[in-house]
C-alpha cells in the first residue's frame, strides 16, 4: 500500500521551521567495498560489465548454492570500524533479512542484525567554519548489495506505470558496510550542513582507508536520511521519515532542508508526521511518500545457518589498527603545516574537495601557493558553473603542475596560461601540446618586439616625448599597444625594458 | 481451542508470498494449532540460562581469499529464466520500490 | 534380459568394483544391466524421476576405454550410482520432487556430483523424494509416490524413498540420499538397506538444495556397510564452497568397515538410549532390537544403559528449526529467475505484478506439506515469536548436545531402533502430519546435534517387513559407525545365511523397454 502525496505540498520557510522546531536526524550510509570479488562468492566485482556477466550460482541465488565469506571484506569492515572509533566485536555473525523483492535473488539479504562487527563509535566532523561536531556511530555492519532493476515502459523508466522490469544481478552480492548513526541532536539550523559534512567525511575516510573508490556518482556510497522534529530539545523524539537513496553531498543537505520544511508545515498545521519511507527527487529537490512502515518490515531475522560466526582475534584487530593510514583530519593538519596555508585558506581547500588535488599537484612539482591558486581560482570557477566536483574536471594534477612550470620558466604569462588551461579542459592535450597547437608561446624574439615597439611609438609621438621627459609611468600605454599588436603573446616586462632602452631612459 | 486464527494464517501467508485458497486457510489454521501446541512444550526446558546452538559444530572465521573466478556464462545464467530480454531477467512490473 | 545382467545387479558395489578392476566385467555391461533392471521394475517401484541412460553409458564406455588403456582409476570407477533429485546436476533436470522446479536444468554441479564424475561413476538417474525432502514416506513427491519393493502397497520411507527403493530393488548398487531428520536412515530401515547420515559438515552441502541448512547432510544409501564406507569416502571431505564443511580429513571408514566385518567388538561400549526404546516402538521392532544387542554382546561389546532426557524435546525443536530455516531457504522459488512461473488469470482486473506472480507461483507450485511447513516457519520467525519458538528450539539443541556428550562419556556408540514401526501403507498417515512426524523420533536427535548415524537392516518384523538398527557416534567419529555396523551385519548374515534383502519378494518385471530411453 502506498499513499501518494503528488499534489501540492505546503512548506514552511526553512528559517522559520528551525526557529519553531528542533530537528533530530540520523543517517545510514552504505559503502560498496572495493574487493575483487563479491561478499559471499568468487564472482568478479566489475563496474559497467554487460548485464549478468559477473555472477555465480551463489550471487544468482540458485538452488543449492552456498555463501563463503570474503576475508578481505571482513578486513575492510574492521578498518572502517576502527577509523570510526568503534569497538570491534569479539564475535559477530550474519543473519538473514527476509523479504521478497526481484533484485534480491534469494529473497533474503545476508546482513548482520543483533551482532554487528563494529559498534559504539564516533566521528568528529569539521564544519565549514571550522567547528567540530561529534557524530555518534551506533554500528557498522557487513551485508551484500542487491541487483539492479530497470523499469521498462510507462514514463521515463520510473517504477510507476512501468510494464515490466529487467533485472541484472552483477551488483548482487557486492560487499557493503552499512554505517548507522545514533540520533544526532543539537544541530539546530545547521543540521543540513552537519549531515552533508558527515557524509563527506565518511567518503574521505573510505578513500583514505582504500576500502572503496567511494564514487558517489557510481553509487559506491549511498545515504538514507532519517529526520524528525520536536518542539524543543527537551521534548521526546518526534516521528521520523526515512528518505532513501540520497546520493550526493548536496542532496543530503537539500533533502534534510526539504524534510524540515515539510514536517514543520505538517506539525504547525496540527497534523502528524507519518512513519514512512520517502523518495528523493533530485530534479525538484523534494521528497515524496513511499510505503508506510508495516507488515512488510517483519523481516524475520535469524542467524544465517550457512555461515559461521566471525571472531576476529585481538591480534588481528591490532594488526589492522597499526596498519591504518593517516586519517583525513590528521593528514589535513600535517599538510596545512607543510604548506603554510592560513586556517581559512585550508578550510576552503578542504570544503572545495581540493586537498588531494593540491597535494598531488605539489608532488608533481608546483609550489603549494601556485597549486592552491589554480585549483581554488580558475578551476573552482569552472566547477561552479557546472555544479560538479573539482576531481571530475578533465585535468590532472600533473597537468596543472606542468602548466605552472611553463609560467615559472617565463614561457607563458598568466593570461596565456589561462588560455592553455582552457585548451587542456577542452581535451586538446597536455599544456605543452596546447601551447604548440594554439601557438601560444610568449614572443621572445626581440627583433619582432622592436618592430612592434617602433610602430607603437610612432603612433603615440607625444607619449614618447613625455617618457623622454621623465614621465616613466607613461610607458604603460606604449606597452599596452605592443601587447595588443602581439595579441598578448609578449612578455610585458621585456617589452617595457626594450621601450625604455630604446628611448634612452633609465627604468 | 484454536490459538492461531484464520486471519493470522492469512497474514503469515502474505508474508511468505503464498496464495492460499479459502479451504487451505481453514485447514492450515487447525493444523498449525496442533503443531504449535505440541512444540510449545520445549519452553519447559529452554530456560534463560541455556545458550542457543545455531551450528552443530563450533567453528569460526571461515574465510575465502579475494580471488575472482570467471562468471557463469550469460547463456547459462538466463537458460532457466521464465523470460529474459537484453541479457537480463524479465519480471512483471514491480509496484513498490523497496 | 540375460541371466548375467540379473546377476550383475545383485552384486555389491565393492564386488562390482573388484570385478571391474580385474577386467572380469565391463562398466558398459554393468551399467546396461542396471538400466535394464530399471526399465523392468521401475514402472512399478517409481524410484526414479529422471533416467540418464545415454550419459551413464557414455561414462561407462569411457571408463572401459581408460581401463583398457591402463589408466589408474578410482576403485569405484564404472560402478553405477543413483542420485537423489535434491542434488544439483549440471545439464540434468533437478526438481527436488517439486512442480515449482519442473523443467529446471541446473548450470552447475553439486560438489559431491563433481566428485562422483571425477571418479567416473555412471550416474543412472535422479531419484524420487518427498517434495523438498519434507516427509517420511515419499508420498509428498509432486510426481507420484515411490513404492516399497517389499510390498508395493507400502511406503519406502522418506524423504529419500526413491534412493532406498532403487537400491533395495537392485536398480542401483549405490545411491546418494540426504538426511535432515532421518531421510536416509528411516527409508533404510523400512526397505532393508544401509543408510548413513555422516557427521554434519563431513560431506559438502554445496549443490544440495537446502531444506534446513543447519541439519541437512548428504550420505550413502547402499545394500552393505562396506559399500557405504566406500561411497562415504568418495563424496566426503573438505569443500571450500561450503563454509560449514569440516576442514580435517575423514577418519578411515573403509578400514573400519573391514575391521568390523571380522566380528570382534571386544572393548567396544554400546549405549542403549532409554528414551529411544519404549512406548511407540512396535513389538517386532523391539524384539529385533534386543536380539541384535545380544549378538553385539556375544561379539564382545559391553552393553550399557544411557539416558538422554532431552531427546523427548527433540521432535518439538526440530519442527520449529526445520520450518523456520526452510521458509527462508525456499523463498528463492518465486518464479522470477528459474522454474515455474504462474501468472494469475487477472479476472479480478488487477495487473500481474511481480508480487502477485510470486504469490500465485508459490501457491500453485508448492504442495500441501511444503506450504504447511513454510507457513509454520514463517509464523515461528515472525515478529514477536522468534524467541519463543526458534530461539527456544536452538536452546534445546544445546541440551541435546549435552545429553550426547554425557552419553558418549559412557559409551563409544549409542544404539536404538531406527524407526518405530515397519513401513506403513500408502495414504495411511497422509492426513495426520503429527503421526507422520513421529516416524523420525529416533533419528532427529543426531541431526540436531550434528553427530553421525547409520541404519543397518536387522531383521523382519512379524509382518514380514524389514526393520533397522540405528548406530550413533560422536561427531567426526563416523568410523565407529562402520566398525559396529559391519560387525552387526556380518553376525546377522551368518545367522540368516545371507543378506536380508534376499528374502524380499521378487518384483514382477515389465516388458523390456529400450535401454537408452530417457524420461
Ligand atoms: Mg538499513
Ligand atoms: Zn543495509
Amino acid at each position: 500500500m502506498s499513499i501518494s502525496t503528488h499534489g501540492p505540498i505546503d512548506l514552511i520557510d526553512y528559517d522559520e521551521a528551525v526557529a519553531r522546531f528542533d530537528p533530530v536526524f540520523g543517517i545510514e550510509v552504505h559503502v560498496e567495498l572495493g574487493t575483487k570479488t563479491k561478499m559471499f562468492d568468487s564472482a568478479p566485482q566489475v563496474f559497467g560489465a554487460e548485464p549478468n556477466t559477473a555472477v555465480s550460482p551463489t550471487s544468482l541465488g540458485l538452488p543449492g548454492a552456498l555463501p563463503v565469506v570474503n576475508g578481505t571484506a571482513v578486513e575492510y569492515a574492521i578498518r572502517i570500524g576502527l577509523a570510526l572509533n568503534c569497538t570491534i566485536a569479539e564475535t559477530c555473525r550474519f543473519a538473514r533479512k527476509n523479504y521478497f523483492y526481484p533484485d534480491v535473488p534469494k529473497n533474503f539479504q545476508t546482513s548482520q542484525f543483533d551482532e554487528p562487527i563494529a559498534f559504539d563509535g564516533y566521528l568528529d566532523v569539521e564544519l565549514e567554519d571550522g567547528t567540530i561536531f561529534r557524530v555518534e556511530i551506533e554500528r557498522a555492519h557487513m551485508e551484500e548489495d542487491a541487483g539492479k532493476n530497470t523499469h521498462v515502459g510507462g514514463a521515463t523508466g520510473r517504477i510507476q506505470g512501468a510494464e515490466y522490469s529487467l533485472v541484472d544481478y552483477n551488483r548482487a552480492g557486492i560487499p557493503l558496510v552499512e554505517i548507522v548513526t545514533r540520533p544526532i541532536e543539537g544541530g539546530g539550523a545547521r543540521t543540513p550542513e552537519i549531515a552533508r559534512a558527515y557524509v563527506r567525511s565518511l567518503r574521505d575516510i573510505f578513500r583514505a582507508l582504500e576500502v572503496s573508490e567511494a564514487r558517489m556518482e557510481r553509487g559506491n556510497v549511498r545515504a538514507d536520511v532519517n529526520l524528525s522534529l520536536r518542539a524543543t530539545p527537551e521534548s521526546p523524539l518526534g516521528t521520523r521519515s526515512e528518505t532513501k537513496n540520497v546520493n550526493s553531498f548536496r542532496s543530503v543537505e537539500r533533502a534534510i532542508r526539504f524534510e524540515v520544511s515539510r514536517q514543520a508545515a505538517l506539525l504547525a498545521a496540527g497534523g502528524v508526521v507519518v512513519q514512512e519511507t520517502r523518495h528523493w527527487h533530485e530534479d525538484t529537490g523534494t521528497t515524496t511518500a513511499g510505503r508506510i512502515k508495516s507488515d512488510a518490515d517483519d523481516y524475520r531475522y535469524f542467524p544465517e545457518p550457512d555461515l559461521l560466526p566471525i571472531a576476529p582475534s585481538r591480534e588481528w584487530v591490532e594488526e589492522i589498527r597499526a596498519g591504518l593510514p593517516e586519517m583525513p583530519v590528521a593528514r589535513r593538519n600535517r599538510l596545512q603545516g607543510d604548506w603554510a596555508f592560513a586556517d581559512a585558506e585550508m578550510r576552503d581547500v578542504v570544503n572545495a574537495g581540493a586537498l588531494d588535488l593540491i597535494e598531488a599537484t605539489v608532488a608533481a612539482g608546483a609550489s603549494p601557493a601556485s597549486a592552491r591558486k589554480w585549483w581554488m581560482g580558475e578551476l573552482a570557477r569552472v566547477v561552479k558553473t557546472t555544479d560538479g566536483e573539482l576531481e571530475d574536471l578533465p585535468i590532472t594534477p600533473v597537468q596543472v603542475a606542468d602548466l605552472q612550470g611553463l609560467v615559472d620558466s617565463g614561457a607563458l604569462n598568466d593570461k596565456l596560461a589561462k588560455q592553455v588551461l582552457e585548451g587542456v579542459l577542452a581535451g586538446e592535450g597536455s599544456p605543452q601540446e596546447v601551447v604548440t597547437a594554439r601557438g601560444l608561446g610568449v614572443v621572445s624574439d626581440d627583433g619582432a618586439l622592436l618592430a612592434a615597439i617602433d610602430e607603437a611609438l610612432a603612433a603615440q609621438p607625444d607619449v614618447a616625448e613625455k617618457i623622454r621627459g621623465g614621465k616613466i609611468a607613461a610607458v604603460g600605454s606604449v606597452v599596452g599597444g605592443v601587447m595588443k599588436a602581439t595579441r598578448g603573446q609578449a612578455d610585458a616586462g621585456r617589452v617595457r625594458a626594450l621601450i625604455l632602452e630604446k628611448l634612452g631612459v633609465e627604468g | 481451542m484454536s490459538t492461531i486464527s484464520r486471519d493470522e494464517v492469512a497474514r503469515v501467508a502474505g508474508l511468505a508470498r503464498i496464495d492460499l485458497t479459502s479451504d487451505e486457510l481453514d485447514r492450515l489454521a487447525g493444523e498449525l494449532d496442533v503443531i504449535v501446541q505440541s512444540v510449545a512444550r520445549i519452553s519447559e526446558v529452554a530456560t534463560a540460562d541455556v545458550p542457543a546452538t545455531s551450528h552443530p559444530l563450533p567453528m569460526f572465521n571461515v574465510f575465502r581469499a579475494d580471488v575472482p573466478e570467471p562468471s557463469l556464462p550469460v547463456a547459462d545464467v538466463l537458460a532457466g529464466a521464465p523470460a529474459s530480454e537484453e541479457g537480463r531477467f524479465m519480471v512483471p512490473q514491480i509496484l513498490e520500490e523497496d | 534380459m540375460s541371466a548375467e545382467s540379473t546377476d550383475l545387479t545383485r552384486l555389491s558395489a565393492a564386488t562390482l568394483a573388484d570385478k571391474l578392476t580385474a577386467g572380469e566385467v565391463s562398466s558398459d555391461e554393468v551399467t546396461r544391466a542396471h538400466l535394464d533392471r530399471i526399465a523392468a521394475v521401475d514402472p512399478a517401484v517409481h524410484a526414479f524421476l529422471h533416467i540418464c541412460g545415454r550419459r551413464a553409458l557414455a561414462t561407462a564406455r569411457d571408463v572401459d576405454a581408460r581401463r583398457a588403456a591402463g589408466e589408474e582409476l578410482h576403485p569405484l570407477a564404472g560402478v553405477p550410482i543413483a542420485v537423489k533429485d535434491i542434488i544439483v546436476t549440471k545439464g540434468v533436470p533437478t526438481t527436488a520432487g517439486s512442480r515449482i522446479l519442473e523443467g529446471w536444468v541446473p548450470p552447475y554441479d553439486a560438489t559431491l556430483v563433481s566428485k562422483i564424475k571425477a571418479a567416473r561413476l555412471p550416474i543412472l538417474g535422479k531419484t524420487n523424494m518427498d517434495e523438498f525432502a519434507m516427509g517420511s514416506s515419499t508420498e509428498h513427491s509432486a510426481f507420484g509416490p515411490t513404492h516399497n519393493p517389499w510390498d508395493l502397497d507400502r511406503i519406502p520411507g522418506g524423504s529419500g524413498g526413491g534412493s532406498a527403493a532403487a537400491v533395495a530393488s537392485y536398480q542401483a548398487p549405490l545411491a546418494i540420499g540426504t538426511d535432515t531428520g532421518g531421510s536416509i536412515r528411516q527409508p533404510g530401515a523400512v526397505t532393508g538397506t544401509v543408510g548413513v547420515k555422516p557427521t554434519y559438515g563431513s560431506v559438502s552441502r554445496y549443490g544440495l538444495i537446502a531444506l534446513a541448512s543447519s541439519l541437512d547432510q548428504a550420505g550413502p544409501v547402499t545394500r552393505t556397510v562396506l559399500d557405504s564406507a566406500l561411497l562415504h569416502e568418495l563424496i566426503g571431505g573438505h569443500d571450500p564452497h561450503d563454509s560449514t564443511s569440516i576442514p580435517e580429513p575423514l577418519p578411515p571408514l573403509v578400514a573400519a568397515a573391514r575391521q568390523g566385518a571380522l566380528g570382534d567388538l571386544t572393548g567396544v561400549r554400546v549405549g542403549v538410549v532409554t528414551e529411544l526404546n519404549g512406548d511407540g516402538y512396535s513389538d517386532g521392532v523391539r524384539a529385533r532390537f534386543s536380539e541384535s544387542l545380544t549378538l553385539l554382546q556375544q561379539a564382545g561389546a559391553e552393553i550399557v544403559e544411557v539416558s538422554c532426557p532431552h531427546f523427548t524435546y527433540a521432535l518439538g525443536a526440530y519442527y520449529l528449526i526445520l520450518p523456520a530455516e526452510a521458509s527462508s531457504n525456499l523463498a528463492k522459488f518465486d518464479g522470477m529467475r528459474f522454474g515455474l512461473r504462474v501468472t494469475p488469470d487477472g479476472g479480478d482486473g488487477l495487473a500481474a505484478t511481480a508480487e502477485r506472480v510470486m504469490s500465485a507461483t508459490r501457491g500453485a507450485g508448492f504442495g500441501p506439506e511444503v506450504k504447511r511447513r513454510i507457513i509454520l516457519g514463517t509464523y515461528a520467525l515472525s515478529a514477536g515469536y522468534y524467541d519463543a519458538y526458534y530461539g527456544s528450539a536452538q536452546k534445546v539443541r544445546t541440551l541435546i548436545q549435552r545429553d550426547f556428550a554425557a552419553a558418549f562419556e559412557k559409551a563409544d556408540v549409542l544404539v536404538s531402533p531406527t524407526a518405530p514401526t515397519t513401513a506403513f501403507k500408502l495414504g495411511e498417515k497422509l492426513d495426520d502430519p503429527l503421526a507422520m512426524y513421529l516416524n523420525d523420533v529416533a533419528t532427529i536427535p543426531a541431526n540436531l546435534a550434528g553427530v553421525p548415524g547409520m541404519s543397518v537392516p536387522n531383521g523382519l518384523s512379524d509382518d514380514g517387513l524389514p526393520v533397522g538398527f540405528q548406530i550413533l557416534a560422536p561427531a567426526k567419529a563416523d568410523d565407529r559407525l562402520y566398525r559396529v555396523g559391519a560387525a552387526l551385519e556380518a553376525l546377522l548374515e551368518t545367522r540368516w545365511g545371507g543378506p536380508l534383502l534376499e528374502r524380499a519378494p521378487e518384483l514382477a518385471t515389465a516388458a523390456n523397454s529400450p535401454v537408452e530411453a530417457t524420461r
